[in-house]
């Protein structure tokens, strides 16, 4: 049994406590924006923001996110203004398969509350999720529009 | 081999040939002529073209969309015909099972070999112009006036001498009970004004706000969810597995074996049957495979590149007795290693059986290949079957020619039928499951004569043959041999050979392994590329000539390969002297019938840490249909490519793989990917080139040829990470 408050909505859920935040996410919230890539912190599909941190759900237990504020790509856009970051994608058409998109939108959102004009020496810091389709360089053009805008 | 049915297309075609057509499946077919609708009930105009009152143009797709674009780049080629508004245009995948019934309308399903818009592009333009034509009939009709007098643009037909108007969405309905019209003429490409433009993908939204639903995301009702685990050692199988330790575990409904090689645990939530699957015991007959390692195979490799008997893919001339005379001889032993496709999504399908009712939902590159896979696994008719396409979080040939996912779905679904099941596969379980690039060595061997030409090459592959497990029907017709194994160094065709060498020999001696191979973004132009490209740098190197110069002169007779390259080169500066600490590498092939050049510049750093600053790409495509996708093709290839030259191999130990995961198999990541400038030249002619693969092949020769001119060090197996260097 555990209670989780997702895009400022609160869910009883019955996971074990050590469940995965994802699989709590995706699977007994609903939520099947967020990823799952590779379960091991690698990959990034599965970001989200905790207290408005970036974060990657696969690694850490449920119960840890219990209490706080969790933000998943379905709660970013503003009910039908997209966010900053997910309009710029759209602008640039990022995405290939768009798979990965979601937890490198998230990831990225949260690199530019912190950096709102963020170097490429950040990026290359910040951004470290794997895109199988390779849309890194419409990636970075993205985020340096969003950062000039 | 592993459980994967070997379906090939001949039987595909037989066993659902058999039941005709008029069945309605989804469409509402008519009896005797009357109009086909779409399930809400709007007009077909013909097979292609369906249109709604409100003028939305839905266009079917059958290929797949799996990232590479190619669902708006046929509704482009669609649109350019039919005269519609782009603004309105969607689109819609048919199943399998409509195109069964309707003696597949839609041509193949199968999305590979990039072959999605170079091998479909005629028919689609065929039905959106047939489907113009037949608006325009029936507006004339409804006016009485010559068709000949009104012509379409945005979806609006006007009448030129009296100025009326109407609009597709008006008379669609008249026009989906016309005869169609036949020979019907295309446009000129130099005429286009939606293909052949940048325009912006179809299908972006959903993929920025999680709507869109993944194969991973599928709910249906009661559905419950399965994890597997299939024997590690290919060719292995189930001996027994403890069901009782952990048929009690939460969530957990019921543990299947799965055909003889997996086993399988269902639960309410994907998370518990994973749970509960790590703690099931299960003993493997591992069978003799698992006595193979990298080194054994490696070993029956070496031994094939000598051996006396090889399949002959390219001879011209002697090239032994040209080697035997010649005045200086270079050779050079080169190995690629077997590589994992490692979709971002893993594998997955999701199917509902019951005895009257097979149902697939799957990410598939060929959603016939699928249809077939559910017929045989539920042992039902086609007409009692049915296959929903899903849009797929990366292929890359994984999800084409195998469907062994979907095989295990219908599997387990059969042992609880009436609920639908949705089979996921960890990122474990995908790594350990694949179907790999193929492990190839390459001994070449070049012969230069007194003025330093090259008089000579012999290029002996050994190594593993793809269609010798997927397609052996092909290797039956061809005597034993290949045809693929010589992408890229072919003797004609959409793979020929880039040079002209007197003496040439490229043969392959077969050397298969236990571990499946498949088709893997590119294919065999990967090895081969590095292969030829690499090994004329050698041959440059011990002539004393530039790269580019030694080159040029054994391309008098490819003039697209040669345009390619010198586009590169001189949009690179070949030949100006590189900004300090900069080192430059090129390499050309001809792929999928595309004619592609890179141009890398990299520097080195601490003797090992590679930084490439900059890739100029070219590529002569005849058409190009959308040239931001194909922007994004080629750098998405690059990611692919240089992420398998620097990082990805996948070892075999006791008959497994051994990697398991993305910190074993590592992939590129924003850091370290390079500016990519790419040149699009397409040059026309009668014969299309395809875009998703053929650039692939050219990045990681030009970085080790580029390697070799910053270190003096020449690299000639790979992942590069075996020899410390860094991708920085
Ligand atoms: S799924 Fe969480 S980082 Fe890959
Ligand atoms: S868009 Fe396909 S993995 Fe990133």
């Amino acid at each position: 049994m555990i209670k989780l408050t997702v895009n400022g909505k609160t869910y009883e859920t019955d996971a074990e406590p050590d469940t995965p935040l994802l699989w709590v996410i995706r699977e007994q919230v609903g939520l099947t924006g967020t990823k799952y890539g590779c379960g091991i912190a690698q990959c990034g599909s599965c970001t989200v923001h905790i207290d408005g941190a970036a974060v990657r759900s696969c690694a850490i237990p449920a119960s840890a996110a219990a209490g706080k504020k969790i933000t998943t790509i379905e709660g970013l856009a503003s009910g039908e203004v997209l966010h900053k970051v997910q309009q710029a994608w759209l602008d640039h058409d990022v995405p290939q398969c768009g798979y990965c998109q979601a937890g490198m939108i998230m990831a990225v959102a949260a690199l530019l509350k912190d950096k709102p004009k963020p170097t490429d020496a950040d990026i290359d810091a910040t951004i470290t999720n794997i895109c199988r389709c390779g849309t890194f360089q419409q990636v970075r053009e993205a985020i340096h529009a969003v950062a000039k805008a | 081999m592993t459980t994967m049915p070997k379906m090939n297309r001949r039987t595909f075609i037989i066993s659902t040939a058999a039941i005709g057509g008029g069945l309605a499946l989804g469409l509402r077919l008519p009896f005797g002529p009357g109009v086909v609708r779409a399930a809400d009930g709007s007009p077909e105009v013909n097979a292609w073209v369906v249109i709604r009152p409100d003028d939305t143009v839905v266009i079917r797709v059958a290929r797949s969309e799996m990232g590479q674009g190619t669902i708006t780049g046929l509704a482009q080629l669609v649109t350019e015909e039919l005269e519609c508004d782009w603004s309105k245009v969607t689109t819609e995948y048919p199943t399998p099972g409509q195109s069964v019934a309707r003696k597949r309308v839609w041509g193949p399903f199968s999305t590979g070999g990039s072959r999605g818009i170079r091998t479909s592009h005629d028919y689609v333009r065929q039905g959106g112009a047939t489907a113009r034509l037949m608006l325009i009939q029936a507006a004339a009709n409804e006016w009485n006036v010559p068709a000949s007098e009104c012509s379409a643009s945005n979806s609006v037909i006007t009448h030129g001498p009296s100025g009326r108007t109407t609009t597709y969405g008006k008379v669609a309905e008249a026009a989906a009970r016309l005869t169609p019209p036949k020979d019907v003429k295309l446009k000129d490409p130099k005429d286009w004004k939606i293909a052949g433009k940048p325009v912006k993908r179809l299908d972006t939204l959903d993929k920025l706000t999680g709507k869109q639903v993944f194969g991973f995301d599928l709910k249906l009702p009661g559905m419950l969810n399965a994890a597997i685990k299939e024997c590690p050692v290919f060719g292995g199988k189930v001996k027994s597995f403890d069901a009782a330790k952990v048929s009690g575990m939460k969530g957990v409904k019921k543990v299947v074996q799965v055909g003889d090689t997996a086993v399988a645990v269902v639960a309410d939530t994907w998370w518990r049957a994973k749970t509960a699957l790590d703690a099931l015991p299960v003993v493997w007959d591992e069978g003799p495979n698992a006595k193979v390692s990298s080194a054994t195979i490696a070993d029956v490799l070496r031994a094939g590149l000598d051996a006396e008997q090889a399949f002959v893919g390219n001879r011209s001339g002697d090239a032994r007795a040209a080697l035997s005379a010649a005045a200086k001889k270079v050779e050079a032993v080169y190995s690629y290693p077997f590589q994992n496709h490692a979709c971002m999504e893993p594998m997955n399908a999701t199917a509902r059986y019951t005895p009257d009712k097979c149902e697939v939902w799957v990410p598939t590159q060929d959603g016939e290949g699928s249809f077939a896979a559910v017929l045989r696994a539920s042992g039902l008719p086609a007409e009692k079957c049915e296959v929903y396409k899903i849009n797929l979080g990366g292929g890359f040939g994984r999800r084409g020619a195998f469907q062994d996912y979907v095989t295990q779905a219908v599997q387990i679904a059969k042992q609880l039928p009436g609920t639908p099941v949705k089979l996921l596969w960890s990122r474990e379980e995908d790594m350990a499951q694949g179907r790999y690039h193929p492990v190839m060595q390459c001994k070449l061997t070049g012969g230069l004569d007194a003025d330093n030409n090259l008089s000579g090459l012999h290029m002996r592959l050994s190594g593993q043959s793809i269609l010798a497990s997927v397609r052996p029907h092909i290797l039956e017709k061809q005597k034993g041999r290949d045809p693929a194994t010589f992408q890229g160094v072919a003797d004609s065709g959409e793979h020929a050979f880039g040079y002209t060498i007197p003496n040439l020999l490229v043969d392959h001696a077969m050397r298969n392994t236990h571990v499946p191979p498949g088709f893997w973004r590119g294919v065999n132009i990967n090895q081969n590329c590095i292969f030829l490209e690499c090994f004329m740098d050698e041959l440059a190197h011990a002539a004393g000539q530039d790269a580019l110069e030694f080159r040029r002169k054994l391309l008098g007779k490819h003039p697209r390969n040669l345009a390619v390259l010198n586009a590169v080169a001189e949009r690179a500066g070949w030949g100006r002297p590189a900004p300090e600490g900069i080192h430059r590498g090129l390499a050309h092939m001809k792929a999928f019938n595309s004619y592609v050049a890179a141009c890398v510049e990299i520097s080195v750093s601490g003797g090992n840490k590679v930084k490439i600053h900059r890739i100029v790409c070219a590529t002569d495509t005849s058409y190009a249909v959308n040239p931001a996708q194909i922007e994004r093709q080629i750098a998405g290839s690059f990611v692919y490519g240089l992420s398998a030259l620097f990082f990805q191999e996948c070892t075999v130990k006791n008959g497994r793989i051994e990697q398991t995961n993305f910190d074993s198999y590592n992939s590129m990541r924003i850091a370290q990917m390079p500016k990519v400038e790419s040149i699009i030249m397409p040059s026309g002619g009668a014969v299309w080139g395809g875009v998703g693969e053929p650039t692939i092949c050219v990045a990681a020769p030009a970085v080790i040829n580029a390697f070799f001119r910053a270190t003096g060090k020449r690299i000639r197996s790979f992942p590069l990470k075996n020899h410390d260097i860094e991708l920085v």
